[in-house]
């Protein structure tokens, strides 16, 4: 019943939501070279990321098995009609394949990604700002940008290019199920054809923008959770908006980086 | 006899926004001296601690500790001051990811070069100090307010340091433990010639430990004297404070 008023207010905020987007902005800009600076300065705590990066794969490990599976699953059920009636069913494997390695894994693992890991960074950095543990580590003389968040970018930056290439090799497997069970194909030949489609050209690409989609994930998730502010509601801000604005800026990379791939790999 | 000043601070001015919570606020402490902070709620006492520590940036005013500015120094500067000092937060502040051991030795596993029966042994002692030996293996979350905050005690002196700030040291114990506590500040104090600030509501616990006390009002130093001093009074404002219906209410 409210919500003429609400949208009302909402409009009445625009200035204030620009001024907050372009310090949102900002702030991970200067985040991020702060980063840089820090990140190859010793102690490297190896163990502290070592046990990030376990926590963030068990974490994730379950839902993108599931989704990269039902992601080729899908796509091949999908396509299989539309190649039949073209008479391009033999190209279905090789297209399945490419769809997967060149966007669908890399660009749906991100962003499952982003929104179980990039909030689960903003809450629990956010529950240690405004219950003081940060500041408590800072008087003990520990560095706590570098102890909590350096750790963590590098955790979410090694863990998704791992977990792309799992789910790629997940939903190519998926595309299979989905071939035999709308046509049928031997696999010795799905798997032969699916070798002949994918190149390096595609592949690299894939992989390596995840490097710069799990770096955006870990960086908002932190950024947000570091500078939370005003207790538990706080916390549950930074949480959620993290994954919103760290799926954001995947994206937006994405546009940018398949942009570039192709500029300088043509066709 | 001529003492050294270990913490000195000059017109102390701190603001949020429109709102002056420290007002040229000036405090002298010797070494191996007491201070206590006392004040309404919300009359900045945390504020000031935070400050002193580098937490917080002053507006105003000089903040010096064995005699270098801690509002002018660089990182690295302020983090070797920071490895003498030792800070009990008011909420605490332990560590929830870590038990209570990895709490403990988290200071002294990243800032300096002891052996691990070296670690071990002070792990111990500090958790005997403060009565909670049989809790070294709980999870912060087990434990209860005041459990938390004896922890939180164990953590800031496990490094023996010289210079102590303690943000209400025996909010939420019972009157035993408070005590207990209390004499624990006190023996510390006589056997490291510790200096400490110590902000507290806890009359009882200040007549333990102070040497000197602090009256903070709207921001401004209001008194400033011995506990003796300060009761002895005609203030109505002390008066109120020190009478026990106050108190207790
Ligand atoms: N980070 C902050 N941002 C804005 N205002 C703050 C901040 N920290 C403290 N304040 C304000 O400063 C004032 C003093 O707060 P402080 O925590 O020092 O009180 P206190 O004397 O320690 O009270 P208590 O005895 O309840 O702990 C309060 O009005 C509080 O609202
Ligand atoms: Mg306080």
């Amino acid at each position: 019943m409210e919500l003429p008023k609400l949208i009302f207010k909402k409009n009445l905020d625009f200035p204030e939501r620009l001024f907050n987007f372009f310090a949102t902005v900002t702030g991970l800009t200067i985040f991020s070279f702060r980063f840089l600076r820090q990140v190859f300065v010793p102690p490297y705590d190896i163990a502290e990321i070592k046990k990030h990066m376990v926590e963030l794969g068990v974490k994730t490990f379950p839902i993108v098995s599931v989704t990269g599976f039902i992601i080729g699953l899908v796509l091949a059920l999908q396509s299989q009609p539309v190649f039949a009636r073209f008479g391009a069913s033999d190209y279905l494997p090789g297209t399945v394949a490419l769809s997967v390695v060149r966007e669908l894994g890399p660009v749906i693992t991100a962003l499952i990604f982003a929104g179980r890991v990039s909030s689960g960074i903003g809450a629990e950095l956010g529950s240690m700002r405004v219950t003081e543990q940060i500041d408590a580590m800072e008087v003990s003389a520990v560095n706590p940008f570098k102890y909590l968040v350096v750790t963590r970018i590098i955790a979410t930056t090694m863990i998704l290019p791992l977990l792309t290439v799992y789910v790629i090799f997940l939903a190519i497997l998926g595309g299979y199920i989905g071939v035999i069970i709308s046509q049928g194909m031997s696999f010795e030949y799905y798997k032969n054809s699916v070798i002949n489609a994918i190149q390096l050209k595609d592949l690299l690409p894939g992989v390596i923008k995840t490097f710069v989609f799990g770096y955006l994930v870990g960086l908002v998730g932190a950024y947000k959770g570091f500078t939370a502010e005003g207790g538990t509601e706080g916390v549950g801000k930074a949480s959620t908006t993290a994954v919103v604005l760290s799926s954001l800026l995947i994206l937006l990379f994405d546009t940018v980086l398949v942009k570039i791939t192709l500029w300088i790999w043509p066709g | 006899m001529a003492r050294i000043e270990k913490i000195k601070i000059e017109n102390l001015t701190k603001k949020f926004g429109e709102l002056v919570v420290l007002d040229g606020v000036s405090i002298n402490v010797c070494e191996g001296e007491n201070l206590v902070v006392f004040g309404r709620s919300g009359t900045g006492k945390s504020v000031l601690l935070k400050c002193v520590i580098g937490l917080l940036k002053p507006d105003e005013g000089r903040i010096f500790i064995d005699g270098k500015d801690v509002t002018k120094l660089k990182t690295k500067e302020l983090n070797k001051i920071r490895k003498k000092t030792g800070f009990l937060f008011q909420g605490a502040a332990l560590y929830d990811s870590m038990t209570v051991r990895e709490n403990l030795e988290f200071p002294l596993r990243r800032n300096f070069n002891f052996t691990e029966g070296e670690i071990k042994e002070k792990t111990l002692r500090a958790l005997d100090l403060v009565g909670l030996g049989e809790a070294i293996d709980k999870m912060p979350s087990e434990l209860s307010g005041g459990m938390r905050k004896r922890i939180g005690l164990a953590r800031s002196i496990i490094t023996e340091p010289e210079i102590m700030f303690y943000d209400e040291p025996t909010t939420g114990l019972d009157p035993l433990t408070a005590k207990e506590i209390s004499s624990l500040i006190r023996d510390l104090q006589n056997q490291f010639q510790m200096t400490s600030i110590v902000v507290t509501h806890d009359l009882i616990c200040a007549n333990i430990i102070a040497d000197r006390a602090i009256f903070l009002v709207d921001g401004k130093i209001k008194f400033r004297g011995t506990i003796e001093e300060l009761k002895a009074s005609d203030d109505i404002f002390l008066r109120n404070f020190f009478s026990q219906e106050i108190i207790t209410a």
